[in-house]
């Protein structure tokens, strides 16, 4: 039981996570029909500029500037990339963000080195919130869940009750119609790609010092974040939270757990499981889970 | 049968290549060199396979190493179980098993991936390289962990005195089998199968109207690309005589992609260039900056922004002005631009090497080339290269106006004659 409830508590943490970086990801392909291949390496660049601001002004100036500069940059790239490369069509698209992600990975090596950087859950959040039975449950994790539903709540509020999100909504379906109605769309989808952005780095600056700061973390977490979208069904906000929870559990519950299964164990067998997972949705389920068309 | 006439120019070009594939090493002794025509050559065949699916079928795929990678471990077991006597097979022959492999892969994972198209195949055919990759370090015991697994290609007695120890046999036999692949590409473009392949990737709706199963289609192209990228891996497993995860992974998924982009979807022999230029940088470059992959990288989207046709569309674009005798009139403005982009390239050069200078641990910040020595960490190496950089630019903004106004005129010329 105490595992169980501490291990739920762990996989309801880190797919908040996973549904931060996803909801910017689908809201993206949903608005512009772009598969933002350079997600996580926003969600990496947060955790960076966080750690840099935090060794020069502290935790909390960091968890409110590394998200406004990595917003800053989608904006930048969707306004002199994206948009260049849009007459191209999508696939032109899709490869232009592909190239992206390889340089501002490489951008992270060449300026923080290759090994991970010290990064650390800060002071005033280090310790025990409450205890389960033994196991002490540690602050920090609430943190994490605290801002990713203060995210979502504030993300849904903004989608449904103001004029912008209307606009946005509006957008998603009838683009040409919301243009002739006088709103700028360019604008707005440079606002939805910047806003997803700085979604993916406020997941990084709260990411980052819960797991590792390192080069690696853009691609470990990208395949992650994709599989959660498809599984979700493609451009769906509900699917990709169900899928973000559904996921986030598979991998604490498979990596604590140790049964058998065909001589491994399956901690040992846990980073296919996703991807297990994808497969067999697609063959019995092409659509994905909340998904409306196919193909 | 329709009588057709020799196609007196395909023959020549298919020669053409035979020969520069005879001569190459002939010209280019050094080892260094034999190593890099070597894996261009099984490079070549790779992103061939790769464009099957991304330029004849529009299936962007993002795992297509899975097909190479274990392609190329079950070339290694193969060899290791004929050097031990297991049974007797002629090493020559060896990518065949490869591909076969590599084709059983493409039937298994094809089926899964080509279920879908467009972004979703993207998506999907990550995931399943994902997969892949996470299985290969599972799985220690046969595909060797990170470590992968070594194999020795001198196997049995020598034919005709080809034992393929020394580099040279091995390059003719990449050579021999690169050559072969690319005919049966090519004559695979020419089939009803590559045909539909097109019209699938141009309007899948009408080619379902016309009578064919889009899905079935995207199959067949696939389970064909994997037996081609498993060729490619039998020969790098004899070249290299390892195999590592590294095969499979993502990044070298990626390195194809980039590869055939940059040398051109839309054309047959893009991905000739592409393979090319990519091993340039991954085997010439690699050895002289650590920097290389953002290089290689920023190469990639430049092409993306301004030539999504690759390296073969802005060859073909030239086609009509040397036909016209019009070239000479270009060799202003190209003096011009090149001047330009080689100072915006110094300052590039100049900035991401100083930076990465600073970032390594322990690394003095003094960097000496032939003739200059600089501290990278002071002010003004800074301050020259980002004028150089800013410099570069400005002047190739004016140089591309004047080559656009040249180009412009050019192709009235052409027009009025």
């Amino acid at each position: 039981m105490e595992f169980f409830l501490v291990q739920a508590l762990n996989g309801i943490s880190y797919g908040l996570l996973l549904f931060m970086l996803s909801s910017g990801l689908t809201l993206v392909f949903s608005l512009m029909g772009v598969l933002n291949f350079a997600h996580a390496s926003f969600y990496m660049l947060g955790a960076y500029f966080a750690f840099q601001v935090s060794t020069r002004i502290g935790f909390w100036p960091a968890l409110v500037i590394a998200p406004i500069l990595v917003g800053a940059i989608g904006m930048l790239v969707e306004r002199f990339g994206l948009r260049k490369v849009h007459r191209f069509g999508h696939v032109a698209e899709l490869l232009f963000t592909f190239g992206l992600a390889y340089l501002i990975d490489e951008a992270v090596h060449l300026i923080w080195g290759r090994s991970a950087v010290d990064y650390r859950v800060p002071p005033d959040l280090d310790g025990p919130l409450f205890e389960i039975f033994t196991t002490q449950y540690p602050i920090y994790r609430g943190f994490m869940m605290l801002v990713s539903v203060a995210m979502l709540v504030s993300i849904w509020l903004a989608l449904t009750r103001t004029r912008i999100g209307l606009v946005i909504q509006a957008a998603l379906t009838h683009p040409q119609t919301v243009e002739a109605l006088g709103h700028n769309v360019p604008r707005v989808f440079m606002l939805v790609f910047g806003g997803g952005a700085a979604l993916a780095g406020l997941a990084g600056v709260i990411g980052g010092n819960a797991f590792v700061t390192e080069p690696g973390m853009a691609a470990s977490v990208g395949p992650i974040i994709f599989v959660v979208v498809v599984v979700g069904g493609m451009g769906s906000l509900a699917g990709a939270f169900i899928a973000s929870l559904l996921i986030g559990c598979l991998q604490t519950f498979s990596v604590a757990l140790d049964w058998p299964i065909f001589g491994l164990k399956l901690s040992q067998v846990a980073p296919v499981l996703p991807y297990l997972l994808m497969v067999l949705l697609l063959i019995f389920r092409p659509k994905g889970l909340m998904g409306t068309r196919e193909g | 049968m329709r009588y057709q006439p020799l196609n007196l120019a395909r023959w020549i070009l298919w020669g053409a290549t035979a020969a520069v594939f005879i001569v190459a090493p002939l010209v280019f002794t050094s080892s260094f060199a034999l190593t890099m025509l070597t894996q261009m050559g099984s490079f070549i065949i790779f992103a061939l396979s790769y464009n099957m699916l991304l330029g004849q079928g529009g299936m962007l795929s993002f795992g297509h190493a899975v097909y190479s990678g274990l392609g190329a471990y079950i070339a290694a077991h193969a060899l290791n179980l004929m050097g031990k006597g297991a049974f007797a097979f002629p090493v020559t022959l060896l990518p065949l098993i490869g591909g076969l492999a590599g084709m059983l892969f493409g039937v298994m994972f094809g089926y899964v991936t080509t279920r879908r198209a467009g972004t979703t195949f993207a998506l999907i055919s990550l995931g399943v390289g994902e997969m892949v990759f996470a299985c290969v370090l599972m799985f220690p015991g046969f595909f060797g962990g990170e470590a992968g697994i070594s194999t020795n290609r001198v196997v049995g007695k020598a034919f005709l005195g080809v034992s393929y120890g020394p580099a040279i046999q091995v390059y003719y036999l990449v050579a021999a089998w690169c050559l072969i692949s690319m005919a049966a590409m090519f004559a695979l473009t020419q089939t009803s199968l590559g045909r539909m392949a097109n019209a699938v990737r141009d309007n899948p709706e009408r080619a379902e109207f016309v009578g064919y199963d889009t899905q079935k289609v995207r199959f067949l192209q696939l389970v064909l690309a994997s037996f081609f990228a498993g060729v490619s891996g039998g020969l790098s497993c004899i070249n290299f005589e390892i195999v590592s995860a590294e095969n499979v992974s993502a990044l070298s998924s990626g390195g194809v992609l980039i590869a055939t982009f940059i040398g051109g979807v839309p054309f047959f022999f893009g991905p000739i260039l592409g393979a090319i230029v990519f091993i340039f940088f991954v085997v010439a470059l690699s050895g002289f900056t650590k920097a290389w992959l953002l290089y290689l990288g920023l190469f990639f989207v430049l092409m993306v922004l301004y030539a999504p046709g690759g390296l073969a569309s802005l060859l073909l674009l030239h086609i009509p002005l040397l036909r016209a005798r019009r070239l000479n009139r270009l060799a202003l403005p190209y003096l011009l631009a090149g001047g330009a982009v080689l100072l915006a390239l110094a300052g590039v050069i100049g900035l991401v090497e100083m930076i990465y200078r600073l970032s390594e641990q322990g690394a003095s910040t003094v960097i000496s080339l032939p003739g200059v020595s600089f501290d990278a960490a002071t002010a003004p190496p800074w301050l020259s290269f980002g004028f150089l950089l800013m410099a570069g630019l400005a002047a190739l903004h004016f140089a591309a106006r004047f080559f656009s106004r040249r180009w412009h005129d050019v192709q009235t010329e052409i027009r009025a004659a």
